[in-house]
């Protein structure tokens, strides 16, 4: 992680050839891994080491690792078409298919496979970061009334208060017939519920 | 209208498309544990650093690389090559990089000490193969660099040490030349490379270290061949045997010229010890011959003359060559003696002077000591003093200092082969009310810490002990059975032929046991463990007896050597019985049928077919009978490309009479055709698999019926070109063919044809679904699809009015002639990752939904919803489908960072995930295992039916709080009020 900085992609082309060929019909995949400094740094601190990332070729059958300066090959790879996947704890690459072509070697046919971007050279990049916790929300009044217990202390709390204000607005004529209604029917008030609310 | 508002119910917990598996940072540790092992050692080197912490660098058979603390043995850092790139040699050059060789020697890696960053990698091709070897000379220099000496693939390098250059090379072509040794006298300019040719011819070349220039090149033949290893016992005399094993060839080359001498081993030793083998080491004058019972230490002394130094029968160990000063050498001997093992450390020249004896209490169920490491290091007195490394029988590690085990590393773990659980035992005295009342004032404390938290009033020594409260909460590790069956024991069988129980609270090991009956013996040469089954789950009756695990495995690794059984109690890990069997097993099928004391019983299959039963009593026997022919399997020869079917037929007609031994027939075979097709998958359900529901509820109020069988075979086969890797073939000339196998009747159910796919095909069969991964060759990315398969036959019972009228088929007889009327539901989709196990959750009644847990390429596991693999799904549902819970139609599976189930760790080399219901029906436990070790719980849809976790009692008792006092003051506010209306 020399020296990195959230570099444009665009800048990067101009470097060496990403493909060398090797002897007989055996070919090396060079490229190059980067994580962008800016990313990793916020958060939690796992993330943003070198040294744990792994670049796979074709599921797992050849496996490298990172130089500091985030190089990687692979050896001795038949002509084809290829995928490397890179396995970084806390970014997501998407696999990229790479072709070796036998006719003219040091010819770069790559291309992620996730958004079948074409790359004219073999810098991985993450596509995204990826946080695997959920983030804690800050405590806040909303979300304790939001909860199922301050909804029921809020409805409690509306009826007790809100109803009596809405039965004042009331006409004190309809409200007289309500109340003879309500005695009629034998309605309990809520102090006659309570225990002493018969002495009155 | 029920079953409506039931599945309402239930999309009501399920329904958000947010993660259901999701977890906040601080709850990492509480219900997950996650252990790192590294493998057997197979070479260890001591960083000789003087400043710093103490390390020494492993490489194992786990394909690890790996620097571990001197002083507690856990794991600075650590790498996992592949599968193929196979360590070939590790050491340290200039005392800070790590170099290793690796790959039948054509991969050269250095790596950066302290933090295991890797600095370099060159890549070293040669003309052919040959062993290969790696040194790391310290006085070599080269500009002030130093010089790594490599010998791989017939060819000699020397690379700089700092940045992987090849300085110079020679080719050692000839056709015949095998190399045995490269050797760089400490303190001159010269290599050897001794060598066979022609299996006769001794061939010596010395070369100069500056430029690779051959300076002299001497053979001389041997007519009596040679055979094995050879000992280098100085820098210029090899020892070998001769190719009757019978004869001891001392070889010196020194000053270029070749000078040898026979000695009879007879003439060494009086009685005859059969074939003997020499054990390589590297002490000089010193070597060891090894026959069947004997261990015998010779020294060479001056012109090739041998004399005996120790001869011991007992299990014996030797390291390499320590050197302790300019011309001492020392090295450390292991010997067994009953419940001890004693360690002596010599110095090289002088056999009966020890440095140091001592004895150390070794637990027998470590077996014997493999391999010994020495390492010393300076006493306060400026004495010598000594640290041993030792790995063991069952894979383990121990640093022994002083008489004593600083620490040991239980790294057999890395290496499991199967896996299964038993339940713990039930608590049987009632909690005392004692205990009870303390708990109470400490758990209002810890509750009130919890709330303070949550009200984010905590300081931060609050936050720590809130956060160790939970962890260690004494509750997850008990050793009794819990009310919602979190609580198992994990019977693990690993490759050393040890039996471990891990604790599913902390992961911690309750017993272990080194099985006697996989222990190297006369008749049974390489036994290798190969099956765990539950053998005894008592539950009813027979609540006293103890679960027990059967544990299946063989005398070699050819399928036809004879079986061994045993039987192993898992609450104490005694092994209660083992057999010998005098027959292979090839197969074991689990009957679904227990006898009185709950032993299941299990059917044998050997290479003869025959099928014998076990457990071999007459109860077992008689519940056997009955169930006769309703006894069906299969087997799958992939070599062949064929698949039959199997039946029991008649008592075996042997000479000898075996109740418990029957003959059986063949009823079907599936033969795929070589030339086009290859098996490289075959997926069933899991026997112990419940479903709840046959019936699906579907939009518009339809009801589809699952086809549940639990005889449906998965099978995946790939164009005999596609078999290969990635890249090796081209879309048009590989295809990829999934067949559904009825393996009763052997008929194939639903077929169909992937043009442009490949393996690898990892697949998971559950309910009436099977969903499989492979690569598309087209797209260039991995697929996932899914095939349901649903029951016709039984569609028309839907109508009520022929249910009443009595016209529906329920009670027809279900014939095996008759073609099952199926249909079945297919769907794929793009999935970014490799694979490389895939499992799916699994609850007690079945009713949770479910999801696939995929181990990736990366090494994590991802739990993925199974309505995301839902054949029915559609770009655009319709608003009933919508309600149902289906998903719109997208080309490929998201990967939602919050479902990995491993959050931010890797269980590095995942190999398998083995999931088992808890008693709650909401949750299921999750072991993944590796190299690493992984353990969580999941609840796919929520834990529904408890609180969770950080459940805030304590707003609880507030709210209740606030409420009562609410309906006080409301009560007072209204006797007021009425008092007032009664004076108006």
């Amino acid at each position: 992680m020399a020296a990195v900085t959230p570099l444009l992609l665009l800048l990067l082309l101009s470097s060496a050839p990403s493909f060398s060929s090797g002897s007989r019909n055996a070919y090396n995949i060079n490229g190059r891994v980067k994580i962008p400094q800016g990313l990793g740094t916020k958060g939690y601190a796992l993330p943003g080491r070198m040294s744990n990332v792994k670049v796979l070729l074709n599921g797992g059958q050849n496996i490298t690792f990172l130089r500091p300066d985030g190089y990687f090959s692979f050896h001795n790879i038949p002509a084809g078409t290829h995928l490397i996947e890179v396995s970084a704890i806390g970014y997501f690459f998407s696999p990229v298919r790479v072709d070796v072509s036998a006719r003219n070697p040091g010819k770069v046919q790559a291309a992620l496979t996730e958004n079948r971007k074409g790359l004219s050279e073999l810098v991985l990049e993450p596509l995204r970061e990826e946080q695997y916790y959920e983030i804690r929300e800050p405590f806040s009044i909303m979300s304790l009334l939001k909860s199922p217990m301050g909804l029921m202390v809020g409805f409690m709390l509306a009826v007790a208060f809100l109803m009596p204000k809405l039965v004042e607005n009331m006409d004190p004529e309809e409200m007289r017939r309500a109340q003879e209604e309500m005695r009629s029917q034998g309605v309990p008030s809520l102090s006659s519920l309570l225990p002493g609310g018969a002495m009155n | 209208m029920a079953i409506r508002s039931f599945f309402l119910f239930i999309l009501f917990f399920s329904s958000s498309l947010s993660p259901v598996f999701s977890l906040y940072e601080d709850q990492v540790g509480l219900m997950d544990w996650h252990q790192q092992y590294i493998g057997k050692v197979k070479q260890a080197v001591f960083s000789s650093q003087r400043a710093g912490r103490k390390r020494v660098v492993v490489s194992t058979e786990e394909n690890v690389i790996a620097s571990l603390d001197l002083r507690h043995g856990e794991i600075f850092w650590r790498h996992l090559l592949g599968a193929d790139d196979v360590i070939d040699g590790i050491d340290i050059g200039l005392g800070k990089y790590v170099i290793t060789l690796s790959s039948g020697g054509s991969i050269l890696r250095s790596w950066n000490l302290p933090d295991g960053q890797m600095v370099w990698e060159s890549s070293l091709q040669g003309p052919k193969l040959s062993k290969s070897f790696l040194l790391v000379p310290t006085n070599l220099k080269f500009d002030k660099d130093n010089v790594l000496v490599v010998f791989s693939n017939g060819r000699l390098h020397a690379i700089s040490c700092i940045d992987g250059e090849v300085l110079w090379k020679k080719d050692f072509e000839a056709e015949s030349f095998e190399v045995q040794q490269v050797i760089q006298p400490p303190g001159s300019d010269l290599i050897y490379v001794v060598g066979f040719a022609a299996s006769y011819q001794f061939e010596m070349y010395q070369i100069n270290a500056k430029n690779g220039e051959l300076l002299k090149h001497e053979s001389a033949s041997f007519s009596s061949g040679f055979s094995g290893e050879v000992s280098l016992v100085s820098t210029e005399t090899v020892v070998a045997l001769d190719s009757t094993g019978s004869i001891l060839l001392t070889i010196s080359f020194q000053d270029g010229k070749i000078s040898s001498q026979q000695t009879p081993i007879s003439n060494l030793v009086e009685d005859s010890l059969g074939l003997a083998v020499i054990i390589p080491s590297s002490v000089s004058g010193i070597f060891a011959i090894k026959t069947d019972a004997v261990t015998v230490f010779i020294r060479v002394i001056g012109e090739g003359k041998l004399e005996v130094v120790e001869k011991t029968t007992h299990e014996i160990a030797v390291s390499d060559a320590l050197s302790i000063s300019e011309d001492q050498q020392a090295f450390a001997l292991i010997q067994h003696a009953s419940s001890e093992i004693h360690l002596t450390v010599k110095l090289a020249h002088d056999w009966d002077g020890n440095l140091l004896k001592e004895s150390v209490k070794m637990d027998w169920q470590r077996g014997l000591v493999h391999k010994v490491f020495i390492n010393n290091y300076i006493r306060t007195d400026r004495s010598y003093g000594f640290r041993v490394l030792i790995v063991m029988e069952d894979h383990s590690l121990l640093l022994l200092q002083q008489g004593e085990i600083v620490w040991s590393r239980e790294d057999g773990l890395a290496s499991i082969i199967d896996v299964t659980t038993s339940e713990l035992p039930v608590e049987r005295n009632g909690v005392s009310v004692a205990k009870v009342e303390h708990n109470l004032f400490e758990w209002l404390k810890g509750h009130m810490l919890k709330l303070k938290g949550t009200l984010m009033l905590a300081s931060p020594e609050d936050m720590a002990a809130i956060q160790s409260m939970r962890l260690k909460s004494s509750e997850k590790s008990k050793m009794t059975r819990d009310h919602n069956g979190f609580r198992k024991l994990l019977i693990v069988l690993t490759r050393a032929g040890k039996l471990f129980a891990l604790h599913t609270g902390d992961g911690r090991i309750v017993w272990s046991h080194l099985l006697r009956s996989l222990h190297k013996s006369e008749a049974c040469q390489s036994p290798i463990g190969l099956n765990l089954y539950q053998w005894q789950v008592p539950h009813h009756h027979a609540m006293d007896e103890n679960p027990s695990v059967l544990v299946v495995s063989r005398c070699g690794p050819s399928s036809d050597t004879p079986g061994v059984l045993s039987f192993v109690d898992t609450y104490t890990g005694k092994e209660l019985s083992s057999l010998s069997l005098d027959h292979a097993v090839v197969q074991v099928i689990p009957l679904p049928y227990t006898d009185s004391t709950e032993q299941r019983l299990h059917l044998l299959i050997n290479a003869d077919k025959h099928a014998h039963l076990y457990p071999k009593t007459s109860e077992a026997l008689s519940i056997f009978k009955r169930e006769f022919l309703n006894i069906y399997w299969y087997s799958v020869e992939d070599q062949n490309g064929i698949i039959k079917g199997h039946a029991l037929k008649c008592k075996c007609t042997g000479e000898v009479a075996d109740e418990f031994c029957f003959d059986t027939r063949d009823l079907w075979s599936v033969v795929f055709p070589s030339e086009s097709e290859k098996i490289v998958a075959t997926v069933t359900r899991k026997l112990n698999e419940v479903v709840h529901t046959q019936a699906k509820v579907v939009a518009d109020q339809d009801v589809m019926y699952k086809y549940i069988s639990r005889n449906l075979l998965f099978v995946a086969t790939v164009a005999p070109k596609g078999s290969g890797e990635i890249g090796s073939v081209t879309p048009e000339e590989s295809w990829l063919v999934a067949y559904l196998i009825d393996t009763v009747t052997g008929r194939i159910l639903h077929r169909v044809t992937h043009h442009g796919s490949q393996g690898p095909v990892h697949a998971v069969f559950s309910e009436n679904w099977v969903v499989y991964h492979y690569f598309n060759l087209r797209a260039h990315r991995y697929e996932m699809s899914v095939i349901e398969i649903y029951d016709q036959s039984r569609a028309d019972n839907k109508d009520v009015w022929k249910l009443v009228l009595g016209k529906h088929n329920l009670t027809s007889p279900i014939s095996l002639f008759s073609r099952p009327e199926v249909i079945t539901k297919s769907q794929s989709y793009f999935f970014t990752h490799s694979l490389k196990a895939i499992a799916v959750t699994s609850t007690a009644k079945g009713i949770t939904s479910k999801q696939l847990l995929l181990g990736t390429i990366g090494d994590q596991v991802l739990a993925l919803d199974k309505r995301f693999l839902d054949p029915r799904r559609t770009v655009n549902p319709t608003q009933a489908e919508k309600e149902e819970g289906i998903i719109p139609l997208t080309d490929s599976l998201p990967i939602i960072p919050q479902s990995y189930v491993t959050h931010a760790l890797r269980v590095e080399g995942l190999r398998g995930i083995i999931t088992v219901p808890a008693k709650l029906e909401s949750t299921t436990l999750v072991f993944a295992h590796g190299v690493d070790l992984f353990f969580t719980q999941l609840a796919p849809s929520r834990t529904y039916d408890s609180l969770t976790e950080d459940f805030s009692y304590a707003l609880l008792l507030i709210t209740i709080v606030a409420l009562v006092a609410a309906i006080f003051v409301t009560w007072r506010l209204s006797e007021r009020k009425e008092l007032q209306e009664k004076w108006r």
